[in-house]
Order: structure tokens, then C-alpha cells, then sequence
């Protein structure tokens, strides 16, 4: 079976689940009022925002007889910050060409 | 902070975009991508092959401390323009991260400054997520083996 793996760079790779990150970023909203916004089903619509859900990029708030989903950009500050220690390897790489390339000039 | 290294990556993008200013004239900060004997040793890894020139083609390969292959990676040159450009493709052996297309463009500023543009596009932007973390995967793998050391060195001495 396959393994469901629900991380944020998971649940950003879908272009729907984007656009609906978009939509809630701008204003809390119902699963109904999301809905409303796509051509989609609202089965598939459902399991996006599930998706969402369980990967924290999205919260839900039970406000009345309503749920509200609404924006965590705590979890999108994830990409974020995992893209840090790549940037440093280049960093560290990079470094080492500069210095290398000096003392060449230099024996030059 | 402003970092002298970028990285650019859109969401939900398929590729990455690498910028960093040099402290060298653009002649230099080519050779060293250009000459093996300069990559080998900023990259850290044996050039066994490098043909710097249009249809030239290039293997990398690091061994680990007991011979086995740790690193091997090939690609093509697809064009290649001294001190401008060069735009190749990447691919490392024993992964599935797929082939990757790059392309440098190595920028003057000053007499004695340079800029160096990558762009990086890889197969889909799932592949291009899990480059983004090998040097996270990595650095667990590492710690792991020290680990590992630490322990095999405990159980002998006790």
C-alpha cells in the first residue's frame, strides 16, 4: 500500500489546493463558501481542504453551527525554512570557489 | 539579514533559482566551473571527466573513506560559451530524483565582481521538493553514522 504522506510541500504541489490557500489566506471561509469559489466537485473540495487540514496549513473553528477554515502561515514558514540548509550548502560551496579562485589570481 | 547566496523557490514550482555575487572578475568565476582541477576542488569531489564545450560531457564521482562510491553524478553540455554561459544537464547516479536542466549565466558587475545566475528546472515539482531537502536528509544520514561510529566504538571497549 502506499505510504500517505502529508507534508505542506505535499499539499502545496496541487495547483487546487493552492488556489484554495490563496482564497483563505485573504478571508476565513466555509467549506460551502470555498466550494463556491471552484467548477470543482465538492467531494474533491472536501478532500483538499482534509488535506490541508491534516497538514496544518489550514485550521478549522467551529464558530455557530459553522466551521471556518482558516490560514496558518506558521506551517508555510515550513517551505520556507527548509529551503535554509540547501541555501547554505550552496553558500558553503560557493565560499570555497571564491577563495580558491582568489589565491589563483594571486599566484597569477 | 541579506545572504550573499539566494535561493528562490516558488511554491509549487518546478524549478529553483540560485543568484550569488562574487568578489572576482567573471573570467575567473567561469574557469572555475570550466577547468576540472578547479571544480574538483571547490566541489569537493573527483572530476573524472569534463569536456567544457557544446556536446562535451562531464562525470563527478566522491568516494567515502572505505572506496565505495558516495556521490556520482553526470550530465551533457548543451551549450557552452566561455565566460557567459553554460547550460547542462544534471543527474545524480542511485536516486530518483530524475535529470535536471541548468542553466549558468555568468554576469560582470565590475572589473572585479561577478554575478552567477543558476536556473535549475527539474522533471516535477515533487523532485525538485526532495532535492530541497536533501541537505536536511543528509545531515540526518550523518549524524546517524556517527552514531553508529560512537556506539560500535562503545560495545569494543566495554
Amino acid at each position: 500500500m502506499m505510504k500517505a504522506r502529508r507534508d505542506v510541500f505535499q499539499a502545496i504541489a496541487d495547483p487546487s489546493r493552492r488556489a484554495i490557500l490563496v482564497l483563505v489566506a485573504a478571508q476565513s471561509m466555509t467549506a460551502g463558501a470555498i466550494a463556491a469559489h471552484f467548477d470543482t466537485a465538492r467531494p474533491t473540495i472536501s478532500k483538499h481542504l482534509h488535506i490541508l487540514t491534516e497538514c496544518e496549513l489550514l485550521q478549522q473553528e467551529q464558530n455557530g453551527r459553522e466551521i471556518y477554515y482558516h490560514f496558518n502561515p506558521e506551517k508555510i514558514k515550513a517551505v520556507a525554512d527548509f529551503i535554509e540548509p540547501f541555501r547554505q550548502m550552496w553558500e558553503e560551496r560557493f565560499s570555497r570557489l571564491e577563495v580558491l579562485m582568489k589565491k589563483f589570481k594571486t599566484k597569477k | 539579514m541579506e545572504f550573499k547566496t539566494k535561493v528562490h523557490a516558488g511554491t509549487g514550482q518546478q524549478d529553483l533559482v540560485i543568484t550569488r555575487e562574487f568578489d572576482l572578475p567573471v573570467a575567473l568565476l567561469f574557469k572555475a566551473y570550466a577547468e576540472a582541477e578547479f571544480l574538483a576542488q571547490w566541489m569537493g569531489t573527483n572530476v573524472l571527466k569534463l569536456e567544457s564545450k557544446k556536446q562535451g560531457s562531464y562525470l563527478l564521482e566522491t568516494k567515502g573513506k572505505d572506496g565505495t562510491v558516495a556521490f556520482r553524478a553526470h550530465g551533457v553540455i548543451h551549450d557552452f560559451i566561455a565566460g557567459q554561459k553554460i547550460c547542462r544537464t544534471f543527474e545524480m547516479d542511485g536516486t530518483d530524483l530524475g535529470v535536471q536542466l541548468e542553466v549558468y549565466v555568468f554576469e560582470r558587475l565590475t572589473e572585479n565582481t561577478s554575478r552567477l545566475n543558476m536556473h535549475v528546472i527539474y522533471e516535477t515539482a515533487a523532485q525538485r521538493d526532495r532535492v530541497l531537502k536533501l541537505p536536511f536528509t543528509q545531515g540526518i544520514n550523518w549524524a546517524h553514522n556517527r552514531l553508529q561510529e560512537v556506539m560500535k566504538g562503545n560495545k569494543h571497549s566495554s
